[in-house]
């Protein structure tokens, strides 16, 4: 149990998907213009991050133990296909989360945070219990980041920022400042 | 285009573009997440940014070379299967000549198939256009790319470490800026990069402005 439970941590806070890994930076810099939006790609993630790591755990144990070349190939496929079948099933389970979802349940085939979730799993050598936490964690960390950042720009729309600071830069600047906050959860659990 | 001075001068300005006017990570801000996670030291960088580049001509000069065969409605996929192919070739081939560098680059030489660079490039020019042009548009745009990433990685090193490519540039006395080889670093170099990228170009722009009044 305590071992699942710093697996969930260290995703969520000390190694911090995006603000430790730099894994869905696109995203992260794309869509953190309002809060209510940040805040559903986030769980769309959460809910991506859970199949896939099931689908991958699945694959590495029974499938690629017997061809270890096409992990990258069967991995990527997985995603894609998985993201599409959900698109399906939300559509068809429950059209109000779809649209509130939008374009951005597709755009999370290429976001590399959740092949990253696959590719450190299986190197990682977790068991499904152990996979699930890790996903639950990571995609929980990746809102966290999105939330956070989303509501700072939010908060900073009215200052007067000079022009070439304006756009990628400053959003840059200030994950870079958010970045070491985190840093500051490092070592936690270290002695255990 | 029918002369060949005409096509050399295409060839040119496709393979120019992605240097600076069109610099992916500058310009389009793509591919961030290698940019970032890998760019601590100047050799870590510059071996990404090679692997970004065979990655990115190879898989161009397949896709445009099919362009006629795959089906509209497959085509990403297709993509995706062709980009993640010759990504598992680059990270069997670093294993077997630089073991060392694929150590510390580990999962992100995987991460490769989710740059947004090269299913970009496929997508909007790859699929579009003769191969002889597709290459040259690929070699620009991974040279682009590798020399920004070079850029953010010997920043890193240089302010991080005291050191490029490991060779110790200070005396004892230079106290080393750690946060710049930590993630932080990687945020804040690109951001101050992208804001002198945007000075300069609002600059170009003023004196281009000013100088018909």
């Amino acid at each position: 149990m305590d071992n699942l439970m710093w697996i969930f941590i260290s995703a969520l806070l000390v190694n911090n998907f995006i603000l430790a890994y730099f894994l869905g930076i696109c995203p992260f810099l794309g869509v953190t213009h309002k809060l209510e939006t940040a805040f559903r790609l986030g769980l769309a993630n959460v809910f991506v991050m859970l199949i896939t790591a099931l689908c991958a755990w699945l694959l590495n144990t029974y499938v690629l133990i017997y061809a270890p070349y096409l992990r990258l190939i069967s991995f990527i496929i997985v995603i894609a296909s998985t993201v599409q079948f959900v698109e399906m099933a939300i559509k068809k389970l429950s059209p109000e989360l779809f649209r509130a979802l939008g374009i951005y349940l597709p755009l999370i085939t290429t976001n590399c945070a959740i092949l990253g979730l696959a590719l450190f799993a299986t190197n990682k050598g977790y068991g499904l219990a152990e996979s699930l936490v890790y996903a639950l964690g990571a995609g929980g960390g990746v809102t966290l980041a999105l939330v956070l950042l989303a509501g700072i720009r939010e908060e900073t729309r009215i200052l007067d920022i000079p022009d070439v600071v304006k756009g990628t830069a400053f959003t840059l600047i200030v994950a870079g400042i958010l970045s070491m906050a985190f840093m500051g959860f490092a070592g936690m659990f270290s002695g255990n | 285009m029918n002369a060949p001075t005409d096509q050399g001068n295409q060839l040119a300005i496709e393979f120019m573009k992605g240097l600076w006017k069109e610099n992916p990570i500058f310009v389009m801000v793509l591919g961030m997440c290698p940019a970032l996670a890998v760019s601590n030291t100047a050799i870590n960088s510059l071996a990404m940014g090679l692997a970004t580049l065979f990655v990115l001509f190879f898989s161009s000069l397949l896709v445009s070379a099919l362009r006629k065969v795959i089906p509209a409605q497959v085509r990403i996929t297709t993509f995706v299967v062709i980009i993640a192919t010759f990504v598992t070739l680059v990270d069997f081939l670093l294993a077997a000549f630089t073991p060392a560098i694929h150590k510390e680059l580990g999962a992100f030489i995987a991460l490769i198939v989710v740059n947004c660079i090269i299913l970009g490039r496929a997508e909007a020019f790859a699929a579009r256009n003769p191969v002889l042009l597709s290459v040259a548009d690929a070699l620009g745009m991974g040279l682009g790319f590798t020399l920004a990433l070079f850029g953010v990685g010997a920043i890193r090193e240089i302010l991080g470490s005291g050191s490029l490519f490991s060779i110790p540039l200070f005396g004892n006395s230079f106290e080393p800026w750690v946060v710049m080889v930590l993630p932080p670093g990687g945020f804040f170099t690109l951001g101050f990069m992208l804001l002198v990228f945007n000075w300069m170009q609002q600059r170009k722009k003023q004196t281009a402005s000013a100088k018909p009044v």
